[in-house]
């Protein structure tokens, strides 16, 4: 059951490392926007499992409140990056840049 | 050390790099929707990170300060877009 959990833990943080890294990498931010959803989701969620594992196996019987963070998180996600990506259109459309172009130029 | 720890051990050093990779990303911007993007997924690595410390001493009150932060987390996101989008949060 713990090892079960360590690696689960693991791949979860190795998620969020990869997301972080895209977010630093990639060059525009239509396209940053993209890497760190899947340390926000799979990666959550990863952890969260580990943990769920962790603690169901301290006592005697199954620790199910970690969903609360799993079902918050996937709700709140897609609301947080729907709304920045819409001001980040408003924001280039407003200076008279075109979004599909992409590299913007340092401000 | 048995293989747990050394898996949280290994779990939080990706975290911590995580987050120092999102400061990074926060510091050089370019512009202020780059680092909304930074700050929220720095915070979401800190709950992960507050998460298996959790799991490391093994009490439940690590869970309840995880999602805290993601609560807030998420607020200040969600008022940053709107700050972004209209030029104010409350209108």
């Amino acid at each position: 059951m713990t090892t079960v959990a360590g690696i689960l833990v693991v791949l979860g943080a190795l998620l969020a490392f990869m997301g972080s890294l895209g977010l630093l990498r990639l060059k525009t931010f239509y396209e940053r926007i993209h890497p760190p959803t899947m340390g926000t989701t799979l990666g959550t969620g990863l952890v969260l499992i580990g943990s769920m594992l962790h603690f169901s196996g301290l006592g005697d019987r199954p620790v199910l409140h970690e969903v609360l963070i799993g079902v918050f998180m996937t709700l709140s996600t897609p609301v947080t990056y729907m709304l920045l990506v819409r001001a980040a259109l408003h924001r280039d459309r407003a200076e008279g840049r075109d979004p599909t172009q992409a590299p913007a130029t340092k401000d | 050390m048995s293989f747990l720890a050394a898996a949280l051990t290994v779990a939080q050093l990706l975290l911590g790099l995580a987050m120092l990779l999102a400061m990074l990303r926060m510091l050089r911007g370019p512009r202020a929707q780059d680092r909304v993007v930074a700050l929220d997924t720095l915070y979401v690595n800190a709950m992960l990170l507050v998460l298996t410390h959790g799991i490391r001493t093994g009490t439940a009150l690590y869970f309840e300060a995880a999602l805290v932060i993601g609560m807030l987390g998420f607020v200040s996101t969600a008022a940053l877009a709107k700050f972004l989008l209209r030029g104010e949060v409350i209108e």
